[in-house]
């Protein structure tokens, strides 16, 4: 694997939910400023683990974690962790599009004003900018009071991610971003996220191999909550190692 | 074997009745109360003073008005109690025995009579708290007995609140308070406002307790401080029905539960037009 930044360090993770373990033994290390695609089928854990980098598996009562993640060389699993200052280094998009049902404009400014942003002329101009670099500016700009509920799935999409490009987060984590929309929404995400690379980190699950190998750096392969394979996407399409990670990529899986 | 398509017809047949039957009845009640109530009502009947000796000389004024205090002193102890206590156990509290065991008991206080509310109110606001028979103590007692409607109704309301909007605010680095004050409770308010009002409404309408606890029978004069005992229309009304002697006692009473009547349904009417208001702002 060729030299890069080590953006995320994952060591050692474990992870149960309802005291079922969904993750074992997790070891990865991502890299800045590439894509990577988590990839498997469903119910591999793949969607846990992305929600175990930002800490949104603490919403859920019932589960529990051991191991550490290490982002920028710290433990985000350490005690005096701020949660809160993670989530806005380590944005989140969601497999559904969730826009809050507020107008365009404030979807976008949310994340602004609950830092307290109170500059109305600098929230315009980061809203703006942050449409302008999910590919939605030319789309929305003579309608930014219009409630985000209007939008097309592949538009509401694009919004999120602006919200989440707002508060400018070093890494962007997507679930399954494109599951709910159409093959040319999807293209247009596909292609912000080869744009968006330039300056951050993004990993992204997937059940969709192709989009994988289209658009990612790496590709990790998860199977029952191991790592089958991790390795460069061209690689591992090209020339898996491992038996189970050919099954799966040519379609014979089980 | 029976066709599908009778049965089918016999079950919305049957569902047909069942609606048909509520709305007649209601309408009924509705019906007679107005016809025998409205030859009652006028100016004086609504805005003069009690006279006791001669019921055709004065009016309920001072029953509206404690009705009206009672309804406002209720609101104020039960609504930010209970939404504050639904909001508590729903995005806060931790899901544990512990919490299921106090949500329990709250849906069971619903049930408690309120007759029973009005023994306690009597022996600890009245006479522990030495509030003695007054608003403030009958405001106390019927708010308790409301809380629990008003948290459950609250908690349906915030439950409503998809999942992902929360998620959407955590995900931006939004605070557990920010959270619910910008995302759930602008999208869970109106909800509320609905139980709170069916809540106050039904307070309004309590007889049982109301005794115990301050409401008397005649006033010279109109409360003027929460420590006043207080006139209140359903009390009114059950004197007249049952106790007193004027030979146009029946009538006034029926005019009385018209009065009690229309002033619920203004009070909810009120509300109705301020959830449509909220709720024109909410698509999902």
């Amino acid at each position: 694997m060729e030299k890069n930044n080590v953006k995320i360090s994952i060591e050692d993770l474990n992870f149960w939910y309802n005291s079922k373990q969904i993750l074992f033994n997790i070891d990865l290390k991502l890299y800045s400023k590439k894509i990577t695609a988590l990839i498997g089928p469903s119910g591999c854990g793949k969607s846990t683990l992305l929600r175990c980098i930002n800490r949104m598996n603490d919403l859920i009562p019932i589960s529990k974690f051991d191991g550490k993640i290490f982002y920028n060389n710290e433990d985000i699993y350490e005690k005096n962790t701020d949660v809160i200052e993670l989530r806005k280094k380590v944005g989140m998009v969601f497999q559904k599009p969730n826009p809050f049902p507020m107008s365009i404009f404030d979807n976008v400014a949310y994340g602004l004003r609950i830092q307290n942003m109170t500059d109305k002329n600098k929230i315009k101009q980061i809203v703006k900018e942050s449409l302008e670099k999910a590919d939605l500016w030319e789309e929305v700009k003579d309608r930014l009071n219009l409630s985000a509920f209007r939008l097309s799935g592949g538009q509401q999409q694009r919004l999120c991610i602006a919200r989440s490009l707002a508060i400018n987060p070093e890494i962007i984590l997507l679930d399954e971003p494109c599951s709910a929309l159409d093959p040319l929404a999807t293209a247009k995400i596909e292609s912000l996220l080869r744009k968006l690379k330039d300056e951050r980190t993004i990993i992204i699950v997937t059940h969709n191999m192709h989009q994988a190998k289209r658009i990612s750096d790496y590709t990790c392969y998860l199977l029952n909550g191991k790592v089958i394979e991790y390795s460069g996407t061209a690689e591992m399409f090209d020339n898996p190692k491992n038996k189970l990670t050919k099954d799966y990529i040519q379609g014979v899986f089980g | 074997m029976v066709n599908e398509h009778v049965k089918q017809n016999v079950y919305f047949i049957l569902f047909r009745i069942a609606t048909f039957l509520s709305i007649v009845v209601l309408l009924f009640i509705l019906l007679f109360i107005f016809k025998e109530g409205v030859g009652v009502i006028d100016i004086k009947f609504l805005t003069s003073m009690w006279s006791h000796r001669d019921i055709t000389q004065g009016g309920i004024f001072p029953a509206i008005i404690g009705t009206i205090f009672l309804a406002i002193g209720v609101s104020i102890i039960s609504i930010p109690i209970g939404i504050c206590t639904a909001i508590y156990l729903n995005e806060y509290a931790k899901e544990n025995l512990l919490t299921r065991t106090i949500k329990l008991a709250i849906r069971n206080l619903a049930g408690v009579p309120s007759i029973v509310y009005g023994i306690f109110g009597l022996a600890f606001f009245v006479l522990f708290l030495k509030l003695g028979g007054s608003l403030i103590a009958a405001s106390l007692t019927l708010g308790f007995m409301t809380l629990p409607w008003i948290i459950t109704a609250s908690e349906e309301a915030l439950k409503a609140v998809p999942l992902s909007f929360r998620e959407g605010s955590y995900a931006l680095g939004a605070t557990k308070w920010q959270t619910v004050r910008k995302n759930v409770l602008p999208h869970s308010f109106s909800g509320m406002l609905t139980g709170s009002i069916l809540g106050i409404s039904r307070a309004m309408g309590e007889t049982a307790p109301i005794i115990m606890v301050g409401a008397t029978f005649f006033m010279g004069y109109l409360p003027t401080s929460p420590f006043d005992k207080f006139m209140a229309l359903p009390y009114h009304l059950f004197i007249l029905a049952t106790q007193h002697s004027s030979p146009y006692a029946r009538e006034y009473a029926l005019g009385t539960a018209l009065v009690l009547i229309a002033l619920i349904f203004m009070f909810n009417f009120g509300v109705f037009v301020l959830r449509y208001k909220l709720r024109r702002k909410k698509e999902w």
